[in-house]
Parts: structure tokens; sequence; C-alpha cells
């Protein structure tokens, strides 16, 4: 935003004078803390004015639709199309979670969201003794391919996108979702959604990491070489900062540490052999909307406006759709509270208002009740009907990046890109975000703001409604959501008629032929598509895998 | 003679990979100037038996977030009683909703500590109720 220099000068004349009048009151009356810290650990001055904002528009906030991005990857944003309300959902069995996702889609949800049970991400089968108890838990328990049909049963795959928050087996998975929709006749280049497929925040935040670096790496690639030529509609990662910011760390940390193992999954990629432009244009992201409406809506601009430079500057990308961030978001579930849950249906709304205001492609709301159980069906209506209710009535969707000018808003989108971009830098001179983790440096920076936060939660510095300040007595909640022993023993019934009935040899082929191809260095990909159609199940492919690969192992950091 | 610091074993049973609340005990207990042990990810219940046996250990916090508590907890107070290890405290953490509580309590889990409890009231009910041997 430019500013005549004159002008400039005279306010900064008036703000001296300002100043000194506001420290006089101050001597009198102390404001309510003496330093005002952000959510997300940005101290806050006072006042921002037009001498805090940036003074090079075009080069810094631009147009939406052009680069730098800043106000947003297309040009008219949600005046086109709202964001792809997408609810994450799954639990139980495939055929409970099938029900689950036909109910939202009647209620207008537009795009699918899979939310795997435990052994399912982390490659075993529901028979498996590490799997007890944790069988359909925090998502559906899929063991092969039969699973995943029931899944989609009904639910025509060229009419919708999915996303599926899977990352070390990403390429099983998709493999199964590749042949459900060739047996609904549906073409895989008609095939639209996301696999979350991002190992390194898995072993710096969220924790369902299999393999050792360098073979999950591999995996990556691989998918991201069989995309661009099967599927060339299906985002191959999503690089995720939500976890990380779940996990407890700062704002600033949150983009830097995405980026800094999205620049690891670009380099590696490269490093295979791969153009750039082949693959960047399918990188997608996934941040977390925090409590912080103002920092957030800093944070998913600069976040746009970093993304586009090191794509452009740094690995020299030509094709401006790999400058392009697109994000997925979700409200913060660690900020819900099982105190007065009602409370929580206030933060998710203004959590997803930050979202929509920083220009997120696609969100998904929490529920009320997540800090309690997994969610109940109304309670997921309602988290849905939060969107529908910022899109269609409160008119922030009208107009392209509305908080563009405010001079906070742009100061603080200015001091993310800046710190952001420095921790980058710090982690590439450390080597890199793999050296990074296996240094436990992301862990620590997260570990100590995760503390921080909560000393100050119990020093009463930070107040969180209901928990630290304005308590009640409130009776015991009803209507969870539970999901019982017998969905483990279903799911093994299942796995046990699946293997009685499939062509064993078929089977034990397949799984030759992958574990000769882990052995050597050809895309993975086909490898497993053919073993998934010959049924064979999540936990025998990764069984492989991990006798020719080995596991990783981490350092305990504290 | 100096008293012996407290020791504490953190665990995290079951698949889960959300050691946020973990980590924080954890720090918490140790600037409560408990000596802690923290397992890592991914423990099964025989293998933070084991460590507490190792590690002589006088309790073990359990941090549960994935619904899997009603079955892992009460296994890990099985063991304890097979290898007459309960005079070892058990308490719990996490996302578990309160009609569960009765359950691990008869189950042998001393105490459940859900979400918005403060980190220097499960380090004072600790000290509390730890035999020191």
């Amino acid at each position: 935003m430019s500013y005549d220099k004159e002008e400039l000068k005279e306010l900064q004349a008036d703000l001296t004078n300002w100043q000194e009048k506001v420290d006089k009151m101050l001597s009198k009356k102390k404001e309510r803390k003496d330093v005002f810290v952000s959510s997300g650990a940005n101290e806050i001055n006072r006042l921002y004015t037009p001498l805090d904002v940036p003074s090079e528009y075009k080069e810094k906030i631009g147009l939406p639709g052009e680069y730098p991005y800043t106000r947003g990857p297309q040009s008219n944003m949600y005046r086109g199309k709202l964001w792809t309300m997408r609810m994450y959902a799954g639990f139980s069995t495939a055929e409970e979670s099938n029900k689950r996702y036909k109910y939202l889609l009647e209620n207008g949800s537009s795009g699918l969201s899979v939310a795997f049970d435990l052994p399912t991400q982390i490659g075993y089968d529901s028979d498996h003794e590490m799997s007890e108890g944790e069988v359909g838990k925090v998502g559906v328990a899929i063991d092969s391919l039969a699973d995943m049909e029931i899944l989609f049963d009904s639910i025509p795959l060229d009419q919708v996108s999915t996303s599926m928050t899977i990352n070390s087996p990403a390429s099983i998975l998709l493999a199964m979702y590749l042949a459900v929709g060739e047996k609904q006749g549906v073409s895989a280049d008609k095939l639209r959604g996301t696999i979350q497929n991002d190992i390194l925040k898995e072993y710096a935040a969220r924790g369902t990491y299999i393999f050792p670096v360098q073979p999950s790496m591999r995996l990556i690639t691989n998918i991201f070489e069989f995309c661009s030529a099967k599927i060339p509609q299906w985002n191959t990662i999503s690089i995720s900062g939500y976890h990380i910011r779940e996990a407890g760390s700062t704002a600033v940390d949150e983009i830097a540490f995405t980026f800094a193992d999205g620049m690891a999954y670009v380099k590696a990629a490269i490093k295979a052999g791969m153009d750039v432009d082949s693959f960047a244009g399918r990188l997608s992201f996934f941040l977390n909307a925090h409590n912080d409406l103002l920092e957030e809506v800093a944070k998913f601009r600069a976040a746009r406006r970093l993304w586009g430079y090191i794509m452009k500057e740094f690995f020299k990308a030509k094709d401006p759709r790999s400058w392009m961030f697109r994000t997925h978001s979700q409200t913060a579930g660690s900020m819900l509270t099982a105190q007065q849950v009602e409370n929580n249906v206030v933060r998710v709304c203004i959590q997803a208002l930050a979202a929509v205001l920083g220009g997120t492609q696609s969100l998904h709301t929490n529920s009320k009740d997540e800090a309690l159980a997994l969610p109940s069906e109304e309670a997921v209506r309602t988290a849905l009907r939060t969107q529908q209710i910022l899109g269609y009535e409160t008119g922030v969707a009208d107009t392209v990046d509305p908080l563009a000018g405010s001079y906070y808003v742009e100061a603080l989108t200015e001091k993310i890109y800046n710190e952001a971009w420095e921790k980058i830098q710090k982690i590439e001179e450390m080597g890199g975000a793999e050296r990074a983790i296996e240094l436990g440096y992301i862990q620590n920076e997260i570990q100590k703001a995760a503390y921080q936060w909560q000393m100050d939660v119990e020093s009463g510095k930070r107040v969180i409604v209901g928990v630290n300040k304005f308590q009640v007595e409130e009776p015991e909640p009803t209507g969870l959501l539970r999901v019982d022993l017998s969905v483990q023993k279903a799911q093994i019934a299942k796995l046990k008629a699946l293997k009685e009935k499939r062509d064993g040899i078929a089977v034990a082929n397949r799984l030759a032929e992958l574990r000769q191809a882990a052995k050597g260095d050809d895309n993975m990909m086909p490898y497993i598509v053919n073993a998934v159609k010959a049924y064979a199940t999540e936990g025998e492919i990764c069984g492989v895998l991990r006798e020719e690969w080995g596991e990783y192992v981490a350092a305990v950091t504290l | 003679m100096a008293e012996r610091k407290i020791r504490v074993l953190v665990a995290k049973p079951g698949l889960d990979g959300h050691d946020r609340g973990a980590k924080v005990i954890a720090q918490a207990f140790r600037d409560a100037g408990f000596e802690v042990i923290y397992t890592g990810l991914r423990q099964t219940p025989e293998r933070i038996v084991a460590t507490a046996e190792q590690e002589d250990v006088d309790c073990v916090a359990l941090s549960m977030l994935s619904g899997s508590h009603l079955t892992l907890m009460p296994k890990v107070t099985k063991l304890l009683r097979e290898k007459k290890m309960d005079d070892i405290l058990v308490v719990g953490g996490g996302v578990i909703p309160n009609e569960d509580i009765p359950l691990l309590k008869e189950a042998g889990v001393s105490e459940i500590f859900t979400p918005g409890t403060p980190t220097s009231l499960c380090a004072e009910y600790i000290k509390n109720n730890i035999n020191m041997k």
C-alpha cells in the first residue's frame, strides 16, 4: 500500500506525540496485561498504522489469482464457488461409515474426508495383536479392498472428491480407491481427491509412521510420479501444519515446519528425476484454523505468499500452478473444552470464520463434543451448518480477501512471512526437515511451545473460558458416541472369510512380486495396485514392506 | 539422608500418536521434582509393565486419547497384579468419558484426569497417594 512520503512523516510525528500521551495515561492505569501475546505466540502491538504496512503493494500483496497469491489462489475466490465443506468422518466398520457419508452428502457436504482407525493408519490388520482395542475407534477399519468396496458403496466416485487421512500406507489406500473406481466404471483420470501422504509430520508430531525415512520418501515420490501419469486430478500429498499446531507449536512454526517438510518432498522428487512443474501443481496443504481470528487470517495470507516465493524463486518452477498454495483447513481440536461443551460451537464458528477470511479451499469444522468422544450425528450437523451459515448468510464470501488493507492484518502477514522464512532457512542450514527431525529440533520446538501454553493456562495468563475462568458445576454429558468391541470381532470375522474366499496363490504371487520391487528401485505403485486387486490385506502388504525396509525407530525427545 | 525422588513412568498405550498431553505432563512432573521416564509411542501393556519393573517406578501414568482405554488400562493393572507390582500407583489421563471412570477405578486405576485438569493437581495427587518403598 503506498502512502505519500510526506504524509507518513507527519504520521510518524503524530505517533510520537500520541505515544507520550498514552505513556502518561498508562502511568496512572496499567493495561490488562504487560505484554499482549496472540494464541500463536506473536507479540501484538497496541496500534497498527500505515507505517507498519509493507509499502510494496504489487510485490507483496498483489491481486488474487496472481503471484504472490497473498490475496488468494483464484481471481474471484468464493464468488465463483464456496470452499469445499468437507467433514472428516469415519468410525466403526465400513458399513457404518458408508451410512455416515451418505448422511453428510444428503445434508449438503460437498466432499468426503475419510478417517481411518489407527491399525489401518499403521498398517496392521484388525486381527493383529497391536490392533487390540483400537479397531474402528478413531476411524473406519479397512483391511482389504473388500472393506473399501463397502465404504464407497452407492457413492459414485466420479461425482465426489475424497480426502483420505492416510500417511505411511497412503499408496495402498490410494490403490484401493483406484480399484473401487474401476469396479464402478470410473476411470482413473476422473478421480478427484487427496491423500495426506505426509510422513515427515508423522515423525515430528502425529506419530503414525511405519517405515524409515528413506523408503517412506521413496513411496511418496513414487506416488507423485504415478499420479502425474495416471490420476492427474489427484492431490498427491497434503503437507500438514495442522498436527504440528495441534501438538502445540506457534503460528509461525506451523508455517515454517510445514514448508520445511514441503521443501523436503520437492527436493526428493527432483532428486528422483522429476521436473518440478510435473508434480508441484498437485501439492496441497492442510492448516489449522485456531482461535486467534485475525492472526489466523494473516497466517493463511503469509503462507500463500511464502509458498509462492519458495516455488518460484527457490525451486525455479515455471508453471504458475506450481506456485499456488492451495489448502484444506480444520478448526483446532485442541482448543475445544470438555467443560461447557456448548461454548465449543462458538469457538468452532470463529475458527471457521478465520479459515474463510483467510481464503481456505476446503474446511472441516469440529463438533462440539469432540473433547469428550467421537462426534455424534447431531453435533456433526451443527458443525456443518456453521460453515453453511458462514457461506450463505454472513456475506463474508462475497468479496475477495476482505481483510486486506487492515493495518494490523497486513503487518502481521508480513511478520509471519518473515519469521517463518527465517526459521525455514535455519532448518535448511541444519540439512533440511529430515535432519531437523532426526536431531529432535522440530519436536523440541513444538514441545517447548506446548509446555509454555499449559503453564500460561495454569497461571491464568491465558484464559480459557469454562476451564480456568467462568467455571460452573455441570451435569454429566449424555448422548456420546461409542464404538464397542463387537466391531473388532466383526472385522476379524470378515477378514477370516476373505482369506478363505480369495485366490491364495494369486495373493502369494502378487506379494512376492511386491517384495522383489521393494528390494529394487521400480515405482512401487503398480505392484501395490496388483496386490490390492488380488485382495491382499493392508497388513500383508505392509508386512512385506516392513520385512524389507524395517521400521522407523523414534528418538524419544523430552 | 535426602528424601528419594518419586519415580513416575509416563506411558502411551496403544497406537495413538497424540503425545502432546503425555509430554506436557511428563515435563510438569519433572518440574514438580519427580524423576520421569517417558516411554514414547505405541507401547503394549506388556512393555509398559516391563519398563515399570525395570525402572522401579512408584507410579505409572497412562495417557490415552484414542478411545481404547477400557481395553488397555485394565490390561496394565492386571499385568501389574500378576507380577505382584500392584503397589505401584496407576493413574490415567486423556479424552475419557466420565461414565468410564468408575469402570477404570474398579479395574485398579487410582484416578483419571480429564481435559482441563491443571498439571499441578495431578502431581499433588501422585505425591499424596504413592506408596514410597
